[in-house]
């Protein structure tokens, strides 16, 4: 049951189905309570969920079915378009500062893959574009996790700025950007600590980081495995801070990667890159498109309706 | 919170008629319960206030929660909650194993702190040699609790670091050796075949061991828990879970799910980023923890 096909579910709903003209009214309930299901199988948020298929209702009520589509089809169709508009349409590029450094800080809870993402980011603009990035290491509470980024600084020839643990991040960061200024970085990257959005002292920290770095781009880093929960704490940091953007990480599992839809959905912010690896190469731009069918968790079907 | 959301649905309710019941259904849904679990729960409800009668909001409430309390523990009936260890004489080895970022290392350090004071000898291994600085951050946990730490040359094959481990171990005659295992995602093969191997070397020289192989969970997974559990039951015999991160507020609804489909107890609960914060698991306490906002 889990992780089935939406098109072979709309295909078992509307069995009977066959022929042209209007979807009628009693097939498109019977398809929607589908739609609703492979939704919340892919943990999209149960709120956002709602809403998706009340618009889905709308514009599949008066949709004409298509040539060469059974009506299965064209309700996959008419999803999959809402869909990947709510998802944002074109790719989100980073935003640059008119004047270098770009400043750049990650946001997130513990876990989600804010290190491995500031490197796989630096690495990136160095290859593509002969930047010269700077990583400041501003999580001083979870064990090694300087030597963490310091080490994929190594490998990658990235310099990292720290000044051990005993120092305030606050501190940390404003020292970093002096010596960025001096060294005429043009990037720089603020790794924080991971934290729960409930955690007071914490995500005060956060906002003071912001507020002293001033950057141009809060990347908001989320684990594309995450459950309902996503919306909850997406609401949290963007309660504290004006995001820009999210990073959704660990997309080469075979999550369906619902939150990403909940994500954006209370946000507004644009998904700017996918985390497909532990490698520092493992980073994509996100495309809107490919996570509609993912979630909907659809292959091959969506080509074929594009042909259509 | 799913409390808050419940209390909010109870709230709503004016008659228990089907959008009730929809409304159920994408509650318990919303708590990470998974598909199968919430329609299950949600027809036995439907069924229980049809046989009872039952119209008073009051009365749904302590329904829903009763039945939940019952469907947990009916589940858990046949599974196995305890530790389980070596003869005496022989060291014990638990393994640590899960996906990415899910508190694997940080588990083990706070484990290797809990035995340490209940007076066993204690030893960890560092078999992620893959992951920056993770060795180290071991090796800080390590200094934090006092336990020594096995690690091997960087980069090393993580089967030979844990053979080394074992042997030494065995000679040192430690009562109890904690493998932290890399992260790694339960649909790459070769990761999987990874942990199979080093499984392997272990039994090379402990025939019995490892007596436990502790799957981590983070509690804000979705339903992709469910995968995990299957899939690294499949490479390596899983003998429990452990719940991460529960101080969030996520709650972690989807263990309720692993114990319907595959009876894999929670044995430890993880709850913050200090040493002491990790306690055994309770049923009770979870539930509890679930319908908190409800209950008071
Ligand atoms: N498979 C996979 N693993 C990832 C990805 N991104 C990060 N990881 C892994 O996830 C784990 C956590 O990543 P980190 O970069 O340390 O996460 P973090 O957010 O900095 O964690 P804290 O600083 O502890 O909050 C590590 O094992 C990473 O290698 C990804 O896209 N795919
Ligand atoms: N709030 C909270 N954070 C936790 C908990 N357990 C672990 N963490 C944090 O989660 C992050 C990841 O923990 P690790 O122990 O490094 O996770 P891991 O599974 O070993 O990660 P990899 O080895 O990279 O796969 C760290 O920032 C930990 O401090 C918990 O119970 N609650
Ligand atoms: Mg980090
Ligand atoms: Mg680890």
């Amino acid at each position: 049951m889990a992780f089935e096909n939406l098109t072979d579910r709309l295909n078992k709903a509307l069995k009977n189905l066959t022929g042209k003209g209007k979807i009628k009214e009693e097939d498109l309930q019977a398809s929607l309570r589908e739609i609703r299901l492979a939704l919340l199988e892919a943990d999209v948020s149960y709120p956002t969920v709602k809403k998706f298929i009340a618009n889905i209702k709308e514009k599949a009520k008066g949709a004409e079915i298509l040539e060469g589509l059974n009506a299965p089809q064209q309700v996959v169709k008419i999803v999959n378009d809402e869909l990947t508009a709510l998802m944002g349409e074109e790719a989100a590029p980073l935003n640059q500062s008119e004047k270098i450094p770009t400043i750049i800080m990650m946001a997130g809870l513990q876990g989600a893959g804010k290190t491995t993402t500031v490197a796989k980011l630096a690495y990136k603009l160095k290859k593509e574009q002969n930047a010269r990035p700077l990583m400041i290491a501003a999580d001083v509470y979870r064990p090694a996790a300087i030597d963490q980024l310091e080490i994929l600084g190594k490998d990658l020839d990235v310099p990292v700025f720290s000044e051990g643990t005993d120092v305030d991040p606050r501190e940390i960061v404003k020292h970093g950007l002096a010596q960025a200024k001096e060294k005429n970085n043009d990037y720089v990257f603020i790794d924080t600590a991971g934290r729960l959005q409930i955690d007071e002292d914490l995500m005060t920290e956060l906002s003071d980081i912001a507020n002293i770095a001033k950057p141009d781009e809060i990347l908001l880093t989320v684990d594309a495995m995450t459950g309902q929960n996503a919306t909850e704490t997406a609401l949290g940091f963007a309660d504290c801070l004006d995001l820009t953007g999210v990073v959704l990480t660990k997309l080469d599992g075979d999550t369906r990667g619902g939150a990403a839809l909940s994500i954006r959905d209370v946000t507004g912010k644009p998904i700017k890159f996918v985390g497909q690896g532990e490698k520092p190469t493992d980073l994509d731009v996100f495309y809107p498109d490919r996570m509609a069918s993912r979630i909907l968790g659809m292959g091959d079907m969506l080509t074929f309706i594009e042909k259509a | 919170g799913f409390s808050a959301r419940f209390n909010k649905f109870l709230a709503n309710f004016r008659s228990v008629d089907e959008d009730f019941f929809e409304e159920l259904e994408d509650t318990l849904i919303g708590s990470d319960l998974g598909f199968d679990l919430a329609i299950s729960i949600s027809n036995q409800v439907r069924e229980a206030v049809k046989l009872e009668n039952i119209k008073d909001k009051k009365d749904i409430r302590d329904l829903i929660i009763r039945l939940m309390v019952e469907q947990y523990e009916e589940q858990g009936q046949d599974e196995d909650q305890s530790m389980h260890f070596a003869p005496k004489g022989e060291p014990t080895v638990i393994l640590f194993v899960g996906v990415n970022g899910v508190g694997k290392t940080t588990t083990v350090g706070k484990m290797a702190q809990r035995y340490k004071d209940e007076g066993k000898k204690v030893m960890m291994v560092a078999a992620d040699t893959f992951r920056a600085g993770a060795v180290k951050q071991l090796q800080e946990w390590g200094t934090r609790v006092a336990v020594p730490v096995v690690a091997g040359a960087e980069k090393a094959d993580p089967a030979s670091v844990v053979y080394e481990a074992v042997e030494k171990a065995k000679a040192e005659a430690a009562d109890v050796l904690f493998v932290d295992t890399a992260g790694r995602l339960q649909n790459n093969v070769n990761l999987m075949q990874e942990l199979a191997k080093m499984n392997r070397v272990i039994q090379k020289v402990l025939p019995e061991a490892p007596q436990e192989v502790l799957l981590v969970l983070d509690a804000t997974t979705g339903q992709n828990a469910l995968q995990q559990a299957k899939l690294f039951q499949d490479s390596s015999e899983v003998t429990g879970l452990v719940l991460t991160k529960m101080d969030g507020t996520a709650k972690g609804g989807i263990v309720f799910a692993i114990r319907d489909q595959l009876h894999l107890p929670v044995k430890w609960v993880g709850f913050g980023e200090k040493v002491s914060d990790l306690r055994t698991f309770s049923a009770e306490d979870f539930v509890y923890g679930m319908f908190k906002d409800l209950v008071e």
